[in-house]
């Protein structure tokens, strides 16, 4: 009897395990041949580097590089705000902060992950964007660059966090190491303790910028939505995940406009993919 | 000449009382090996000579330490810990060659120039009995190095900063018999320029290679002397039974 229960438990975990396993597989199988269909109208190169985004003129133009660009152009922006000060906060927290300073820190950069994408997108809208527009000078302040500090914030939690228990885990005694061959605070810290937790680190910005760029709503509300090539920071542009959530209600089925989108969908993938396997293979270089 | 002076010192870690009115020298040129069991305070000792100790959240303490007749908390931590340097049990190479392991505190503290810094690698190699066996490798990974060898160059990189006292904390725990012989032969040629303190939980090497050892219980010096004198008739019976194995 023991020994049923046993083999019934097992096998449920074993489903569970394949389940989830399947359903990947499913949808990206689905998205691949909604996607892969897109190709019958449109090479792979024209509708990767093409530069102009018409899904719904007559012939539609289905040159998806404007988006692309957006994408990275926000997705760059927000790694340049988000990494320096989230490694800078993580090394903080980890070394310098006292205890009681740490644990506030600590349950406030919690606090700023559980804020929903949809909020923080419309304080920005109210905040961000009228100061971005007014400082720069500029006609309408829904820019790349308010994208950019907006997901900045988005991108903190992860990097500070993941970053932060890479410090934590390196080994007391390179630390204690360094202070007995006469370094300073500040040289354990960089020459001693950031290359040491140097994997860890990698996979925190890796996984932050993976957020970032599958990040949507935040960016669709302040980014201006522009499938325009981008030529600077402080212009409106349009990511490739604003493109999809913006224009698949409204897509008809089965025509060239909703292959497209689900075309624009693997690119996704494909890039989140790579990201993700980046971060994993420095998080577990070392360990 | 007298390098260290201690006199009524007191360390609590929390309510833990970890050394309790301890009074010592230790001298110039000397190597002073100290024994006891687990808990007996030996590292907490040792690490208070280079003020590792602070380290601790709870750590407090009572009395004085003097350094070259210098109040040790007068110095920068820096300062101090640069005269005095640390071995630790594990051996703990950096991730870097062996070149870049030995020269690391010379260009932490400043030291530029190529030439120098080889001059200073060498000699700390040399000293650390290490050179024969790297020198044709100095680019090579210092994991590349046996646990004896890899030993061997975290003495080599303390010496590299020109320190004065080294201090050893069980520097052999992990090392096999031969490659414990060549670090007692470097600490005996170490001697004539460091003052040298070993904390080991290895009795027979406190009574190789100290010129006077020191034992510790529970926190309490309870005899410091000659090593031949505490090995053939300490005046405690305490360590006595200790060194014979009785227990500890």
């Amino acid at each position: 009897m023991r020994k049923f229960k046993e083999y019934i438990i097992e096998k449920l975990i074993l489903a569970s395990g394949l389940a989830s396993i399947f359903f990947v597989i499913v949808i990206f199988l689905f998205l691949l041949k909604e996607g892969l269909a897109v190709f019958k109208i449109v090479t792979p190169a024209n509708f990767l580097f093409g530069k102009n985004w018409y899904p719904i003129s007559e012939p539609p133009q289905l040159g998806i590089f404007p988006l692309i660009l957006g994408s990275l152009l926000v997705t760059l922006g927000a790694a340049i705000i988000s990494v320096p000060i989230g490694i800078a906060c993580a090394v903080y927290i980890a070394e310098v902060a006292p205890v009681r300073t740490k644990e506030i820190l600590k349950a406030s950069i919690e606090l700023l992950a559980a804020i929903p994408s949809v909020v923080l997108g419309f304080i920005g809208m109210v905040t961000l964007v009228p100061w971005v527009k007014s400082i720069f000078k500029l006609p309408t302040g829904l820019t790349a660059l308010s994208g950019s500090i907006m997901l900045a914030f988005m991108a903190m939690p992860t990097i500070v966090s993941i970053a932060e228990d890479a410090l934590y885990s390196v080994p007391r005694s390179h630390k204690e190491g360094a202070l007995a061959l006469g370094a300073t605070h500040w040289q354990t810290i960089y020459r001693v303790l950031l290359p040491a937790a140097s994997s860890g680190i990698l996979a925190a910005v890796m996984l932050g910028i993976g957020r970032v760029i599958g990040e949507t709503m935040a960016v669709m509300m302040i980014t201006g939505n522009a499938a325009l090539m981008p030529h600077s920071f402080l212009q409106p542009v349009r990511t490739l995940t604003a493109t999809i959530a913006a224009e698949m209600g409204e897509a008809v089925v089965g025509s060239e406009h909703y292959f497209a989108l689900f075309a624009i969908g693997i690119v996704l993938f494909v890039i989140s993919f790579a990201i993700n396997i980046t971060a994993d293979l420095f998080l577990h270089r070392k360990r | 000449m007298v390098k260290f002076n201690i006199e009524g010192l007191n360390i609590w870690f929390g309510q833990i009382h970890s050394i309790k009115e301890l009074r010592m020298e230790i001298y110039a040129n000397e190597i002073l090996s100290v024994i006891g069991p687990a808990n007996s305070g030996k590292t907490t000792f040792l690490r208070m000579l280079n003020r590792l100790n602070e380290l601790e959240m709870n750590f407090s303490m009572k009395g004085k330490v003097e350094f070259d007749g210098q109040g040790i908390f007068t110095f920068d931590t820096e300062v101090l810990r640069k005269k005095i340097g640390m071995v630790f049990a594990l051996p703990l190479p950096l991730p870097l060659s062996i070149f870049g392991n030995v020269a690391y505190g010379a260009r932490m503290h400043g030291v530029r120039q190529k030439k120098k810094l080889e001059d200073i690698v060498e000699k700390a190699l040399q000293e650390a009995y290490l050179w024969d066996e790297v020198k044709d490798r100095l680019g090579a990974s210092a994991f590349k190095l046996s646990g004896g060898q890899q030993q061997r160059l975290c003495i080599a990189r303390t010496l590299a900063v020109e320190p004065e006292v080294i201090l050893f904390d069980e520097p052999c725990s992990g090392l096999d018999p031969i490659s414990t012989a060549k670090v007692e032969e470097a600490m005996r040629k170490l001697k004539q320029h460091y003052s040298l303190v070993l904390v080991t939980n290895n009795v027979k090497q406190a009574a190789r290679v100290g010129d006077r050892t020191a034992f510790f219980l529970s926190g309490e010096l309870v005899e410091i002397d000659k090593t031949e004198k505490i090995f053939t008739m300490p005046s405690d019976t305490r360590t006595d039974e200790y060194i014979r194995g009785k227990f500890g």
